[in-house]
């Protein structure tokens, strides 16, 4: 098979081997359509690539570590961008490569082209899987082109990919993908249009901007829209779009520039061009056999097709698929910005006073049948910022996702999760309460008089020791976790304060010099405009990573002073009935006190910790999360309690950490956490204390017991029981 | 069959065309078997394979360093009992370092490149087995022995 096939010599036999949009575009050249220069790069390159360089096993290591239906989302894109860094990792071999570039450099030695994926399965009349995979506009030069079909194959294993592996019927032993190079057609207007609106089979859909199409595909530009009627060829609406902004090429990829007074005024197109647009997109389906999505752009008043693939809808699952609210957290970076503004300038502030005022009003003083109103109330709002938080908080948090793609690409480092480093540092909320803590614990360390005094449960102290512990209290009593207040009962504190007092000072401040140098390093890849959006993307991702742990702080509170409500409803429950009512929900705790004859159920005798004589787990895999190694007693926890049950150079084993429970990481050997992936709070805070972590365990709860010796390999992401 | 090159021969057509070894330790005398990806010398003298230090065989190692591993060429087929060759193979086993380790990675890499990321994990231990005799099988019953310590 050949590696290379220029767009006029694909014929019929090759379809799998060139991909679906490839296949496409040289059907409709053939037909006589204005298409732009292009070749491919077959399948067969890829596979002899994954081959030569032993990448196709490891890519099967990568996707084999745990069985798929267990991996979070979060996970799926850690493979993603694990596999992606191998790809950027592994060069073409030279046999590979000559051939490339000298077909390259023949057909677009000094042409700005676009680099398109083709997948095999991608466009065809089953599966048709827009933006799953990736493309890149204006790229100049054999050298550059080259790269960029790597990146192409990379996107192969895209999360967005991942997630439709079934559809895609994605397997590492078999997929490959062949790439479409396209000489850039660089129009003054752009855009899309459905032969057949997805949303009214009787009409057509044309959307455009001014440009490059790119802006109008990843989300940046609001474009105009027109409908047709399909079967009359007339214009039923117009609406006009933004147009403040335009997509143009740049000495590097494509970049905004605003747009000219006349053309924001003026008709984006002619009602004439509209028609031309709608007879492109209708010869399309007509020549295909079925509705098609058409990508087109105007050059000097000449009409040509990017690309066209059937109409078909991502969703088409139940409503129980979220797959389809995954792939819209990937925001645009000016979407990114303007959420970003919303969060700092409005939602956070609001947080913090709902937090405020929630704690002013005086529950004791309440009859029952109020203080039942105000625990309903309390949860509404707190359900409200829950709601919120998926909203807008979770979409947020992948503006560092995509800045880590940016500084893989840019920076190729043999650590795809370097760039935490560059990240971190921020000041997060939960980072000055562990400092607070360490101070508190420094104190007694210092002061033999008064660590005597609180071993022997005096907890009368005075001075300067007493008022750090209650301004404390004051400020991070609320903090809830798994609804219990972590902080709830001041000498259960005190004997957590004297394990932290028991172990060595820490020293701290290695990571600020980390991030200083990676960040001079990356920035130094970029000049002039390019530089400044870079620094201002770096500040977002710095942003989107602190506000990650923040957001679960502030929205802990709200959650803290809605469970002050329900156990003051509790504890009169208790009173009245003499039955424990700790683990009564919030639901019950409501009916308990509308209805004086409410009496709680004996609570159900707590599951006996269950251990299997003949079964014994002795390695489990996870992900590695930070690396190193540590061996000691595993503390498992599973409820507040726990936490303030941790000794000093115990392995923290947990369902999933959250922030408000990571003030025992300072004082943990390790951490092995049931929840994976690299970017949650577990390994966030590993990484900032360099502690060994394995996230993703699946059956790490169940499995492991308090007291086990465990070894946490958290270079392989290994947990060794026993 | 007639001469040691012959044996080396089929030795080394053995080592090249299989990935897996069946490894043997023991702890305080009970047998422990373990499958391992191996890698072997182009002289033939040593043998490879990497495991992470918390395993049990590296515990048992650190017990006694003597080993026998089996590589083999069956199919899971009957006929296997005629066509397999299986030769054992038996030694000690040390952990290397520094450079010789760099050395062995190659051959073991050569043989597994996707092992990279866990062969070169801090946590990776990579063994080398000086091997004493090889017990080669061929057509059942033929036996050979090719002993590389005189």
């Amino acid at each position: 098979m050949k590696l290379c096939i220029p767009l006029e010599d694909i014929e019929s036999g090759v379809r799998r081997e060139v991909g679906g949009k490839a296949f496409a575009l040289a059907r409709m050249a053939d037909e006589g359509f204005s298409v732009p220069r292009a070749m491919s790069v077959t399948s067969a390159a890829y596979r002899q690539y994954v081959e030569l360089t032993g990448l196709g096993e490891r890519i099967g290591l990568e996707l084999n570590r745990k069985d798929f239906h267990d991996m979070r989302w979060e996970e799926v894109w850690d493979a993603s961008l694990r596999i992606r860094n191998l790809f950027l990792n592994t060069p073409i071999p030279r046999a590979i490569e000559d051939v490339l570039r000298h077909e390259v450099g023949e057909a677009f030695a000094d042409v700005p082209v676009v680099v398109r994926s083709s997948a095999p399965g991608e466009d065809s009349a089953k599966t048709s899987f827009a933006g799953l995979h990736e493309s890149y506009v204006n790229v100049w030069g054999t050298d550059a082109i080259v790269e960029h079909i790597r990146k192409v194959w990379a996107s192969l294993w895209s999360d967005g990919a991942l997630l439709y592996r079934q559809e895609l019927g994605l397997d590492y032993e078999t997929s490959s993908m062949a790439v479409l190079i396209q000489e850039i057609a660089v129009g003054d207007r752009s855009g899309v249009a459905f032969s057949r609106n997805p949303n009214d089979p009787e009409q057509s859909v044309i959307e455009a901007v001014y440009g490059l199409n790119q802006g109008l595909v990843d989300g940046t530009l609001e474009p105009d829209r027109w409908t047709l009627n399909r079967n009359t060829a007339t214009i039923i609406s117009h609406r006009a779009g933004s147009r403040d902004q335009r997509m143009v090429p740049s000495s590097e990829g494509v970049r905004l520039e605003a747009l000219e007074a006349g053309d924001i005024q003026g008709p984006l197109l002619s009602d004439e061009e509209v028609s031309g647009v709608f007879g492109l997109a209708m010869r399309a389906e007509h020549f295909f056999g079925r509705p098609q999505d058409v990508e087109w752009t105007y050059r000097e008043r000449r009409l040509y097709v990017l690309q066209s693939r059937p109409i078909t809808t991502l969703s088409g699952g139940s409503e129980e698929d979220k797959r389809p609210w995954y792939l819209s957290l990937k925001r645009s970076l000016g979407n990114l910005e303007a959420l970003r503004k919303k969060i700092e300038e409005n939602l956070i502030p609001a947080m913090i006073r709902e937090a405020e005022d929630l704690a002013l009003s005086d529950l004791k003083g309440l009859a029952d049948e109020d203080l039942a109103l105000e625990i309903v109330r309390r949860k509404k709002i707190y359900d409200d910022w829950y709601g919120v938080y998926y909203r807008d908080f979770i979409p947020f948090a992948h503006g560092f996702r995509l800045f880590g793609q940016v500084y893989n690409d840019t920076m190729e480092p043999s650590d795809p999760h370097e760039f935490i480093d560059l990240l971190s540092d921020t000041g997060m909320v939960s980072v000055e309460r562990n400092r607070r803590l360490g101070e508190l614990a420094v104190m007694i360390r210092e002061n033999s008089g008064l660590r005597r005094a609180l071993e022997q449960g005096n907890l009368d102290f005075e001075g300067t020791f007493k008022k750090k512990v209650e301004a404390f209290m004051q400020d991070f009593r609320d903090l809830s976790w798994e609804s219990s207040r972590v902080f709830n009962e001041e000498a259960a504190f005190i004997r957590f304060l004297l394990e932290m007092a028991s172990r060595p000072a820490e020293t701290g401040g290695k990571k600020s010099r980390d991030a200083a140098r990676l960040r001079k390093e990356f920035l130094r890849r970029f000049q002039d405009v390019k530089r400044t959006e870079m620094e201002a993307f770096l500040d977002l991702a710095r942003t989107s990573y602190r506000l990650r742990d923040d957001d679960n702080i502030y929205l802990g509170r709200i959650e803290g002073r809605m469970l002050v409500s329900v156990h003051e409803g509790q504890k009169r429950i208790f009173a009245r009935s003499g039955k424990s009512a700790e683990n009564l929900s919030v639901e019950d705790v409501i009916k308990g006190l509308k209805d004086s004859h409410f009496v709680p159920q004996d609570p159900e005798t707590a599951r006996a910790e269950k251990k299997e004589k003949d079964f014994k787990p002795r390695q489990l895999v996870g992900q590695p999360a930070g690396p190193g190694l540590a061996r000691g007693a595993a503390r498992v926890i599973r409820e507040a309690t726990d936490l303030m049950s941790f000794k000093a150079g115990e392995i923290l084993v947990c369902d999933a950490i959250d922030p408000n429970m990571t003030f025992v990481v300072p004082l943990s050997a390790g951490i092995v956490e049931r929840r994976g992936g690299m970017l949650i709070h577990g390994a966030i805070i590993a990484r900032e204390y360099g502690l060994p972590c394995v996230t993703g365990v699946p059956e790490a709860v169940e499995l492991i017991h308090t007291g086990d010796k465990v070894t946490v390999d958290g270079y392989l992401g290994i947990v060794i029981i026993g | 069959m007639k001469t040691s090159d012959e044996l080396r021969t089929v030795l080394s057509d053995l080592f090249k065309n299989q990935k897996l070894a069946v490894l043997a330790t023991h702890n305080h005398g009970q047998p422990y078997t373990s499958l391992v990806a191996f890698g072997a010398s182009e002289d033939l003298r040593y043998l490879a394979f990497a495991t992470t230090r918390s395993t049990r065989k590296f515990n048992n190692l650190s017990g006694d360093p003597r080993v026998s591993m089996l590589v083999d060429s069956r199919s899971n087929r009957v006929s296997d009992i005629r066509k397999a060759v299986a030769a054992t193979a038996t030694g000690r086993a040390e952990e290397v370092e520094s450079e010789e380790r760099e050395e062995l990675l190659r051959v073991y890499l050569s043989k597994h490149p996707h092992m990279e990321a866990f062969a070169r994990s801090p946590s990776c231990a990579l063994l080398r087995v000086e091997v004493e005799t090889y017990y080669v099988v061929r057509q059942f019953q033929k036996v050979f022995e090719l002993h590389m310590k005189p």
